[in-house]
């Protein structure tokens, strides 16, 4: 039988070399029916949309640095004397590990450079989440449909902290080997099951010889790879739920307004990359960090001053110098509050932000999905949460350096822990507080704006002598995007009596939610956004206040 | 530049409003005026700023293959171990710096260059896309819910609970052989953390110069640090053994001294004192002679060394455990046997 017949009449015209690549492997792989939906995807434009993509980024740049560091290093805890081309430490008893780190920083041409670009682009990475979070948070855009997807961050987020923290631990160095120390110091401070999993993570007593080698399993292969199966579910997502936008005209929230992928986000995106990658050379050939030969090899016995975890471990750690050093006895026992109290917290500082979407939706009720995003005054409560978590995190950095603050602005250092024992209770109320105000002051603003326009910085003169500055009217657009903006009520328990006159048993959480409601949407906690009634009034006299 | 030139039919006045058209809303003041018309960029309507466009991205591109090229011979043509002078950065690697510099640009302009042809020259007209319920329809998801029972049934796994619990009990110990095997990963804590390898007679050696100290070693107002006769560095399990051995010895007036037991465990004013912190075991380093105070750098617990190393600052929870110490008839110093209690940070175990 012959196939010699063809089957595809456009062949014979000999179309281009591309599309019948293209042809051939949508026949194996259906690509056109997955570039019909996405090819011309579209995506809205706005600044803070990047900080995710930095992140992205951040991370294949990791990766790619890793793999080539991985080629040089030696996850090993032997001892060796070291030989090799930096002179104040020739002679010196270290591990196998720091001396490759040696190795790569001063052998290897361009080997410092890329271990300063992994290094970079970690701390580059974990900031960006925690800025790109921030975005999500304050616009409201982890509401339904995305909450999974906050979660995935979350998740992206915690293990992101936790590969660092192996991967600085990795070259042994004195610096990293004290911070690693103090983790098993933490780990023994958990009740009951603390000894044992310390003895099991170092393969017995500390420092021992087996850490390194499970820190770089654990570094270079089991938390990447879930980050990279939760980044890659992360973005199917956002794929998926397509992306959010702001209020503005002829933007809804069934519809989304921006530009296609194919050309111009592919470029923009694309050219992201290596922008990113690109500042993040250029801070590595600038830039030192980690100068490990500086620090030396690490021995339990010795500690250098101010030692300092990098920055996104600050917090803990200043959690872990505020607290007072509590310790119960009982039984032949030890709690160590002192230590474990500070663990607990950390811990729930950041499961705060993973139950965060629940809570507001099951307070709000609200079932619907959300793509237009808020502006973040316009959750003042919200808002308002977010700045008191924040206010909470950067006290506990700021204890974290308590040492640095101490010495550098010649202050006592008792004085310092004390000021952060009192602001992380203190401080996050006061955020609350006065976050909801501003935020309420700027909603007047906007109702003042729309309800008697721009203030233009014209003054002019009245004929009897008064002066009065000239408001314009904003556009129809402006009058839009300043009022799409939806006002919840606060929820009611309902009636507590049927009709029969019958109680009703109110349940403790419905009690609850209603309180929670009513600090969220009750009259304190946002200003009515002007009606169109109210507008009508104002501007048909043409009288200005 | 100048726009005089310009033909007629590119302004943006005869290109029409084909764009979302502006409605004069009636009833609502507030209602969506749909989507603002288009905007011109310069490079829309003038072909020779789209022409500057297009030499700006191509000159980016072109800066990027030198940079490259740049990369290359620095890596080939500056020694490794070269270190110059550059002010505000001070003594860098010359390499290192270069590489980077090149790298970076080469990166970087290519990215500037996409960036720049995407605002310039590729279409910026603003479309508008459908969304669709994240959710199935409601018969999308009877169907499969329908479906589901139907499986669900007939694998008669509902019905046959003799077979539903025996596979939830194979699938709930299955995972056990893997966490068994996690056993080996470490020796089981026993008495590890109690004792270290201080012992009766045990000579105590100066860390720096590797000699057992004499008492007239130790001046008043000096930190020294001290190991265990016969613990070298080239051994085995130096790390883990000086881990918990480690020492601080000061010498203070025995008038000073306020606690009684402390006392009793020195030598003419001289004290050894475990070196690990009690919080999470950082090498206590900083001694301050006027007070006898000793802070960890770490975390900045205080101890005070002339009243039984308690904390009088700071996280740690209890004192620093103190070994007692004597003088052989040679007149070294030595230990009178081990620490009384567990050294370093506290667990669950020590009581």
């Amino acid at each position: 039988m012959s196939t010699s017949t063809t089957t595809d009449s456009r062949s014979r015209g000999k179309a281009p070399a591309g599309e019948r690549i293209a042809d051939w492997a949508d026949g194996r792989l259906g690509i056109y029916s997955l570039a019909k939906a996405n090819m011309r995807k579209i995506f809205p434009d706005h600044w803070s949309f990047m900080l995710g993509e930095i992140c992205m980024y951040s991370f294949i740049i990791i990766i790619l640095t890793g793999v080539y560091l991985t080629l040089f290093f030696h996850p090993s805890m032997n001892e060796v004397e070291y030989h090799g081309s930096y002179v104040p430490l020739q002679g010196q008893l270290m591990s196998e590990a720091f001396n490759s780190t040696l190795h790569i920083s001063f052998e290897v041409r361009g080997g410092l450079l890329i271990r300063q670009i992994h290094h970079w682009a970690a701390l580059i990475f974990i900031a960006g989440m925690f800025v790109h979070m921030m975005r999500v948070f304050f616009t409201g855009a982890f509401r339904k449909p995305r909450e999974i997807n906050w979660l995935f961050g979350f998740l992206l987020l915690v293990l992101g902290m936790f590969t660092g923290f192996t991967g600085y631990s990795l070259p042994d160095d004195l610096l990293s080997g004290t911070g690693v120390r103090f983790t098993q110091g933490a780990i023994l401070s958990v009740p009951i099951v603390g000894t044992y999993i310390s003895m099991f993570l170092f393969g017995g007593e500390f420092p021992g010889g087996d850490f390194v080698a499970r820190f770089y399993s654990i570094h270079i292969l089991l938390l990447p790879g879930i980050m990279l199966g939760l980044m890659v579910a992360h973005l199917i997502l956002v794929f998926y739920h397509k992306h959010t936008q702001f209020a503005g005209p002829g933007k809804t929230n069934t519809n989304v307004v921006g530009m296609p992928l194919l050309p111009v986000y592919m470029a923009k995106a694309g050219g992201f990359f290596f922008l990113v990658f690109g500042v993040i050379a250029l801070i590595a050939g600038i830039a030192s960090i980690n100068p490990i030969w500086a620090l030396g090899p690490y021995r339990p016995d010795q500690v250098s001053t101010g030692a300092q975890p990098d920055w996104y471990m600050g917090f803990a750690e200043g959690l872990v110098r505020a607290m007072p050093g509590w310790e119960i006895n009982f039984w032949g026992h030890t709690l160590v509050l002192g230590v474990f109290i500070p663990l607990v917290l950390f811990g729930l500082l950041l499961g705060v932000i993973a139950v965060y979407p629940f809570i507001e939706s099951w307070v709000t009720g609200d079932k619907r999905e959300h793509h237009i995003l808020d502006r973040p005054r316009n959750a003042p409560t919200r808002t308002a949460f977010g700045v008191a978590w924040a206010t909470a995190y950067l006290v506990g950095l700021l204890g974290g350096g308590n040492d640095i603050i101490a010495t550098h602005f010649h202050m006592s250092l008792n004085a310092v822990t004390w000021f952060v024992r009192i602001a992380f209770f203190v401080g996050p109320v006061v955020a609350f507080i006065i976050t909801k105000r501003i935020c309420l002051g700027l909603q007047r603003r906007d109702k003042e704006k729309v309800l008697h326009g721009r203030e233009s910085g014209i003054i002019k003169r009245l004929p009897h002598g008064e002066f009065i500055e000239v408001h314009e009217p904003l556009s129809q657009e402006q009058l839009h995007t300043l009022t799409a903006h939806e006002q919840y009520k606060p929820a009611e328990i309902g009636p507590t009596v049927d009709e029969n006159g019958v109680e009703r048993k109110v349940k403790r959480s419905e009690k609850l939610r209603a309180k929670l409601s009513e600090s969220y949407y009750g009259e304190d906690s946002q200003i009515a956004k002007p009606t169109a009634e109210e507008y009508r009034e104002i501007t048909s006299g043409h009288g200005h206040h | 530049m100048s726009s005089q030139d310009i033909p007629e039919k590119n302004l943006p006045a005869e290109q029409g409003h084909a764009h979302g058209a502006v409605g004069t809303v009636e009833g609502d003041p507030f209602a969506d005026p749909g989507m603002p018309p288009h905007e011109h960029r310069i490079q829309d309507i003038d072909e020779r700023a789209a022409k500057r466009s297009e030499r700006v991205v191509a000159l980016l591109f072109t800066v990027s293959m030198l940079a490259t090229i740049g990369f290359i011979a620095s890596y080939v043509a500056i020694p490794h171990d070269k270190s110059i002078y550059l002010f505000p950065l001070g003594h860098i690697s010359a390499q290192n710096f270069a590489l980077g510099v090149t790298l970076g640009v080469a990166l970087f302009t290519i990215g500037a260059g996409a960036v720049h042809w995407a605002r310039t020259l590729m279409s910026d007209v603003e479309i508008a896309d459908e969304r669709h319920a994240i959710e199935a329809p409601a018969e999308v998801s009877e169907k499969v819910k329908a479906d589901f029972r139907l499986g669900a049934e007939e694998s008669q796994l509902g019905r046959r609970k003799l077979i539903r619990n025996t596979m939830f009990g194979a699938l709930a110990l299955v995972p056990l052989s893997g966490v068994v095997l996690l056993r080996d990963l470490g020796p089981l804590p026993e008495e590890k953390l109690r004792h270290t390898i201080w012992r009766k007679g045990k000579l105590l050696v100066n860390m720096n110069t590797d000699e057992p100290l004499r008492p007239s070693d130790v001046a008043v107002g000096s930190l020294t640090f001290a190991k265990p006769e016969g613990l070298e560095e080239h051994d085995h399990d130096f790390q883990n053994e000086i881990a918990k051995a480690a020492l601080m010895i000061v010498r203070l007036q025995p008038d000073d001294i306020k606690d009684k037991r402390e006392l009793e465990w020195s030598h003419e004013g001289i004290v050894a004192y475990s070196k690990i912190c009690t919080h999470v075991g950082c090498p206590i380093s900083l001694y301050e002679q006027q007070t006898h105070h000793v802070l960890c750098p770490c975390h900045q617990s205080t101890f005070d060394l002339s009243d039984g190393a308690r904390v009088i600052f700071g996280p740690a929870g209890h004192a620093l455990p103190q070994l007692r110490i004597g003088v052989n008839d040679e007149g070294y110093l030595e230990a009178l046997g081990d620490f009384e209690e567990p050294v370093g940070p506290a667990f669950w175990e020590r009581g």
